[in-house]
């Protein structure tokens, strides 16, 4: 009979709209700048640079290896090595990035930087109101606007940071424990209760 | 056979002659390309007779970006991001059909739970596009709003799951060579579970909505007939080609991956309009849910990725390997020549949106305008693929 489908239909955009009333389900606008949805935890959008301790420049884990820069595929990082070395947070004299520029209007978020870095010193960061009055300068961060410090990382992916932080520790542990053993090569209980302790001035 | 004569030059046209002994007009209309029909950048010349389609030219090229060129001076990996904005409703299968092909020209072997975490990334796509283009398939048949928002509520169901996973709605980039980029995180598997679970239930809606309802039968069925041998000559692949009857998919053909293992059917049409299209998309989506279910329940324990596969410094030793896969839109295939650089000799991709919408005039003349208009919603393109 012409006329069932239709009829059919609209009961159907009934159910919808009463619904809306009743079912969550079916009531899925969220009102933004007021309501927000709850942030996802892997979401990306922006590289930025983690820093360890509290000034921004001394502690930025960033050796300016240029291995993200060769990797970028779009090409948006700039990176200028510095010349002399500088203690970085672990006392170990580095390389820094003399410049590290990125162009957000020509990054495409595609985590590549991150995947490549073996010093876990570049990660995505998640803000998305990011709006500028300016097209150029505004969109080319720099080292300053990029730093971020690693409790800002561990706020934002905490399941990933804790990761990559007990990643570090074994790493630096490993890289502080080959120093003791060696002296005192009589006692082989000591050498694992050492490096924590020496571990631990490190990290400030 | 029913082949019909290519593209006739405008000058050969003739207008019928009316009954008073005069002649009508032909009149020539460009749609596109920023008519809110065409999906995109797409520009198609219209020759009318009254309201009839007399001839159809289109072009395209306006969102050309250079992706094969750019890819050639890529690194391997590099390209695997610039794949997800090739069709960019479903960028995890465009990072399969690319991985796939890597992993044929390099000889890699991907472990088993990888290949599940594909399935399923894989058929989520799919019902995601399918969901969406059943929407704007109303939509451009004048349902302005209602099937496109009910099919845009769960589709957000599913991007939610693929940021979760990926960290990008969109923009996946997901697939590594040799495996996947992450595992799944906690409770990912229970979430997705209930999005599939409630899933055929939309679908019961949806087709409760439109399924029988008059105004869509009148407005489709007939329209757009494509026939079979014009479908297979022409290379039509995907639900495009099945709407006519072929039983062609490469999930059967190729078994890629593992959907050897999966129980599921190929829903066929038989008329190859664009009614057959709208349901071949509906059954198959019911179909995913099932090869979904399947997945889900077995989805092994196990590396996520092959370890020995390098992320920098990749160079796989001289050859070519072609490497496709049943995309939500057709068979989408990747060819690689490598020559044992860091990049690709050679990159090309077949995409199945563009051979899919070279027969857009044999199936519009002799209609009208406003078919036109459906017949390319049928299609399924999206301008990112087709134009690369």
């Amino acid at each position: 009979m012409l006329g069932v489908g239709i009829l059919k239909g609209l009961t159907e955009t009934a159910r919808n709209f009463f619904g809306s009333y009743v079912n969550k389900d079916r009531l899925t606008t969220i009102q933004f700048p007021e309501e927000r949805a709850p942030r996802i935890e892997a979401s990306r959008n922006f590289p930025f640079l983690v820093y360890d301790g509290t000034d921004a420049m001394q502690g930025l884990r960033c050796v300016s290896c240029l291995i993200c820069e060769k990797e970028c595929p779009p090409k948006c990082i700039f990176i200028e090595k510095s010349t002399d070395k500088k203690p970085d947070a672990t006392g170990k004299p580095q390389f820094y990035p003399a410049k590290f520029n990125i162009d957000v209007s020509v990054c495409m978020s595609c985590q590549i930087c991150v995947e490549v870095c073996p010093f876990d010193a570049i990660k995505m960061d998640n803000a998305f109101e990011l709006s500028a009055t300016d097209r150029f300068d505004d969109l080319l961060w720099d080292k300053n606007r990029l730093a971020k410090p690693n409790e800002y990382y561990r706020e934002v992916h905490p399941t990933e940071a804790a990761a990559v932080d007990a990643e570090l520790a074994a790493a630096r542990a490993k890289a502080a424990a080959p120093k003791a053993p060696p002296p005192p090569p009589a006692q082989p209980a000591t050498p694992t209760a050492t490096p924590p302790a020496k571990e631990t001035p490190a990290e400030k | 056979m029913t082949t019909t004569i290519p593209l006739p030059p405008s000058a050969s046209l003739t207008s019928t002659p009316l009954p008073d002994g005069g002649e009508s007009q032909l009149l020539e209309v460009s749609m596109g390309p920023q008519h809110p029909s065409t999906h995109g950048v797409f520009r198609m010349d219209v020759a009318l007779d009254g309201e009839e389609v007399v001839k159809l030219k289109p072009i395209f090229g306006y969102l050309h970006r250079n992706h094969e060129k750019i890819a050639e001076n890529e690194t391997y990996l590099g390209s695997m991001p610039y794949t997800d904005r090739l069709d960019y409703f479903c960028s995890l299968t465009n990072n399969w059909a690319y991985a796939l092909a890597v992993e044929k020209l390099a000889g890699i072997q991907v472990p088993e739970r990888a290949e599940y975490l594909r399935v399923i990334t894989a058929e989520l796509t799919r019902l995601q596009n399918h969901a969406s283009l059943v929407g704007f398939l109303m939509q451009d048949m004048g349902a302005s709003g209602t099937p496109l928002m009910y099919a845009f509520r769960e589709r957000e169901k599913i991007l939610d799951l693929f940021e979760a996973l990926t960290g990008a709605r969109m923009m996946c980039n997901y697939m590594r060579f040799g495996g996947c980029r992450v595992d799944l995180p906690a409770g990912w598997l229970e979430q997705a579970k209930q999005v599939v679970e409630a899933f055929p239930r939309f679908l019961d809606e949806f087709e409760q909505l439109l399924t029988s309802n008059e105004i869509l039968m009148a407005r489709t069925q007939g329209v757009g007939v494509l026939s079979k041998e014009l479908a297979v000559n022409a290379g039509i692949t995907g639900p495009m080609l099945r709407a006519t009857g072929v039983n062609y998919d490469l999930r059967k053909v190729d078994k890629y991956g593992i959907y050897d293992r999966f129980a599921f059917r190929i829903p066929l049409g038989d008329h190859g309009d664009v009614y057959d299209r709208y349901m071949i998309r509906l059954l198959e989506m019911r179909e995913s849910v099932g090869i979904l279910q399947q997945a889900m329940r077995d989805l092994p324990d196990g590396p996520f990725t092959d370890p020995k596969t390098k992320v920098r410094n990749f160079r796989p030793k001289p050859g070519e390997a072609y490497g496709r896969i049943e995309a939500p839109k057709g068979e989408l295939g990747f060819y690689l020549i490598s020559d044992g650089s860091p990049n690709p000799y050679r990159y090309r991709v077949r995409p199945p949106s563009l051979i899919n919408l070279t027969i857009l005039e044999d199936m519009c003349l002799g209609r009208n305008v406003a078919d036109v208009v459906i017949i390319l919603g049928s299609v399924d393109i999206v301008m990112g693929e087709v134009d690369r």
